[in-house]
């Protein structure tokens, strides 16, 4: 597969090469390298520069980003509508890591992506293949939550939750679900040595159960319990599977998990209180952007604080934009949408890069154990 | 040869704007250069990339990691599942295509025997699995039934809705093969059934039996979209810990020790293989 790749790369940088040279004239491949390096708008010659450069560009490619994930059939149409860009839209059921494999694989093709939403342990392994740039709204970006030369910044995000049908009542504790009317019930969101939502789940699982997140047995160990149960229910959970019914009691990001957005009327969410578990996703652009522009233009819009930027549409799509807490003081955040969100109390706790390979690590050694 | 050798001893001066009459081989060159670019290619891919780091550099590691019990773990899920649905899969489609090939040869119940087994023979993958999970997955229109999940035996039973139509498409002619002629003559002899079976049925029947049981273990070894619909949380056999090294988003994405799991799928491949023809040298013998 690499290699053959590796051969199309060879041949496709030929072929640019090639085009390089006869058009080095152009205006339009000058502004095009131009907006390639630019580290941010104001170095890239303005905003209204950007603008026009990716009009012209006229598309952008996104990936694995599924339309009624965090309101993102909303977000492409509202960029589209707003500036004329068509938005490719390929696999969006994916993973992060597919995201950057198609980075690799399709580097130097005009299919190539240009910018991803990875989670953080993909990010931070494959910093190599972005491309540094600091939107408008970089200050309001918590420290914490960006690289800080901007290689990648943190987008959106939530804290893990249990979503349940209505007809079980009122879930209030874990252990709630090891009971007998839980049967064939409890799902996660992809397998945990695969997926993150689902390593989050069996996070949140240990820490409730005692477990801190340095060590994710007791999670492990909790679902084993389960599992013996008869409770667990191997099938991973999605929009599709709770409507169905196939999935009743679901361990998944709070806005993968609200009512509104799964779209059951009888569906309840528990966030459990105290050990708050959260999560964010990450931007980043590629650093061989076929359309870098657009791809600028892209993470200015999904920066943007206004009334139908990208951190507004995200919260109304039940998650948490990363400038937040910023937008609430300077006032710029829209607080119905904000209200929505489910309660949140204690201190919410982040995995650090080495928490969650650790838990990656032991899972994969245990995980098929300790469930089959 | 003989053609190049007329034309030779003939010397005639070639005709303008007739050309030679191409070599045999020429004809072989669309099949070969097909298999050599999605077959032989591939697999060469796959070999030369396990024994690399995810760097590019020579490493042993994922070799190394087969031999890890995790991993043999999955190999053996994998061997049992396809023993287990290629052989439950055989045997009943063997029983079936009998009782088919010893009806009316132009009856109505074989044309729809063979037109049903063609359809469900590729009734296999997301279909299949969601089929099993609205009628007896945890909320199904009929019951609840807990043995879907269990490995091997309740995935195979899945299996067995497309392995057996397979079987009965691919033993059919072998069953037509066996005139009823001889049948006669071994009960004019004095043959009990069994002897019947014994002597002259099962000899003839057990060349084509051993192959389409092959072709079914690696049906069975390949199938990857039913188990993965259906038990997506948990990796059982090799196809799905692929998946797993080759999309992992929490740090465990390897596409080196993928490679590695598929030379280990080929290797499982070639052993099965080399048994297949031991045993159906001896299982032909009586052919030569």
């Amino acid at each position: 597969m690499r290699a053959s790749y590796r051969f199309a790369m060879v041949g496709v940088a030929a072929l640019a090469l090639l085009g390089a040279g006869c058009s080095s004239g152009s205006s339009g491949s000058s502004s095009g390298t131009k907006w390639a390096t630019a580290t941010s708008a104001s170095a890239g010659g303005g905003m209204n520069a950007l603008v026009t450069a990716a009009k012209k560009e006229g598309t952008l490619n996104v990936i694995a980003l599924p339309p009624t994930w965090a309101n993102y059939g909303t977000i492409i149409k509202t960029f589209t509508q707003k500036y004329g860009i068509k938005v490719n839209s390929a696999n969006p059921d994916g993973t992060s890591q597919q995201e950057v494999n198609a980075i690799k694989q399709e580097n130097g093709t005009a299919a190539a992506p240009d910018v991803v939403d990875v989670g953080q342990a993909v990010a931070l392994a494959n910093t190599s293949l972005f491309t540094p740039y600091k939107v408008s709204t970089w200050s309001s970006i918590p420290a914490a939550q960006k690289e800080a030369t901007g290689l990648w910044y943190e987008d959106y995000g939530g804290y893990m939750a249990i979503g349940y049908s209505s007809k079980f009542g009122t879930i209030t504790s874990l252990n709630q679900l090891l009971g007998p009317k839980f049967k064939g019930a409890v799902a996660l969101n992809g397998d945990p040595t695969s997926a993150n939502a689902g390593l989050n789940g069996v996070m949140l699982a240990n820490l409730l159960a005692g477990g801190t997140p340095s060590d994710i047995s007791k999670g492990v160990a909790w679902f084993h319990k389960l599992k013996q149960a008869g409770n667990f229910n191997p099938v991973s959970a999605t929009g599709a599977t709770i409507k169905a019914g196939t999935t009743q009691v679901v361990f998944n990001w709070d806005y993968l998990n609200l009512p509104s957005y799964v779209g059951v009327s009888n569906w309840k969410v528990f966030v459990p209180p105290g050990v708050p578990l959260g999560g964010y996703y990450t931007q980043a652009i590629n650093k061989n952007a076929p359309h870098p522009a657009a791809a600028r233009l892209w993470e200015e819009f999904l920066y943007s604080q206004a009334a139908s930027g990208g951190q507004n549409l995200w919260l109304q799509g039940g998650a948490r934009p990363v400038e937040q807490l910023a937008m609430a003081n300077n006032g710029s955040l829209d607080k119905s949408a904000a209200s929505k969100l489910p309660p949140v109390s204690g201190t919410p706790v982040f995995l650090s890069q080495k928490q969650a390979t650790d838990a990656a690590t032991y899972l994969s050694a245990n995980w098929q154990k300790a469930i089959s | 040869m003989t053609v190049a050798a007329t034309t030779e001893a003939g010397a005639r001066p070639r005709r303008p704007g007739r050309r030679p009459p191409a070599p045999a081989w020429v004809g072989t060159v669309p099949f070969f250069a097909y298999v050599g670019v999605f077959l032989l290619l591939p697999t060469g891919i796959v070999v030369y990339d396990a024994f690399k780091n995810p760097n590019g550099g020579f490493s042993l590691a994922g070799i190394q990691a087969l031999g890890g019990s995790e991993i043999r773990g999955f190999f053996v899920g994998s061997l049992e599942l396809c023993l287990v649905s290629s052989l439950t899969g055989a045997i009943c489609g063997a029983i079936l295509a009998y009782a088919v090939a010893s009806g009316n040869p132009d009856g109505v119940v074989r044309r729809l025997y063979l037109a049903v087994s063609g359809v469900l023979a590729q009734f296999g993958g997301v279909t299949l699995a969601f089929a099993f999970l609205v009628t007896i997955g945890p909320v199904g229109l009929l019951t609840h039934a807990s043995w879907y999940l269990d490995f091997p035996w309740g995935i195979a039973v899945i299996y067995a809705y497309f392995q057996i139509p397979l079987m009965v498409l691919v033993f059919m002619p072998a069953m037509d093969g066996l005139k009823v002629q001889w049948r006669e003559a071994s009960e004019n002899l004095g043959a009990s059934a069994w002897q019947y079976w014994r002597h002259v049925g099962g000899p003839l029947l057990a060349p084509a039996f051993l192959g389409s049981a092959l072709l079914l273990f690696a049906n069975a070894l390949s199938a990857f979209a039913t188990i993965e619909a259906w038990e997506n949380q948990i990796a059982y056999i090799v196809p799905q810990q692929i998946s797993t090294v080759l999309n992992s988003e929490v740090g465990l994405a390897n596409i080196n020790e993928a490679d590695a799991l598929a030379l280990g799928m080929i290797i499982m491949v070639a052993i099965v293989m080399a048994g297949y023809a031991v045993l159906q040298r001896r299982a032909a013998r009586w052919l030569r």
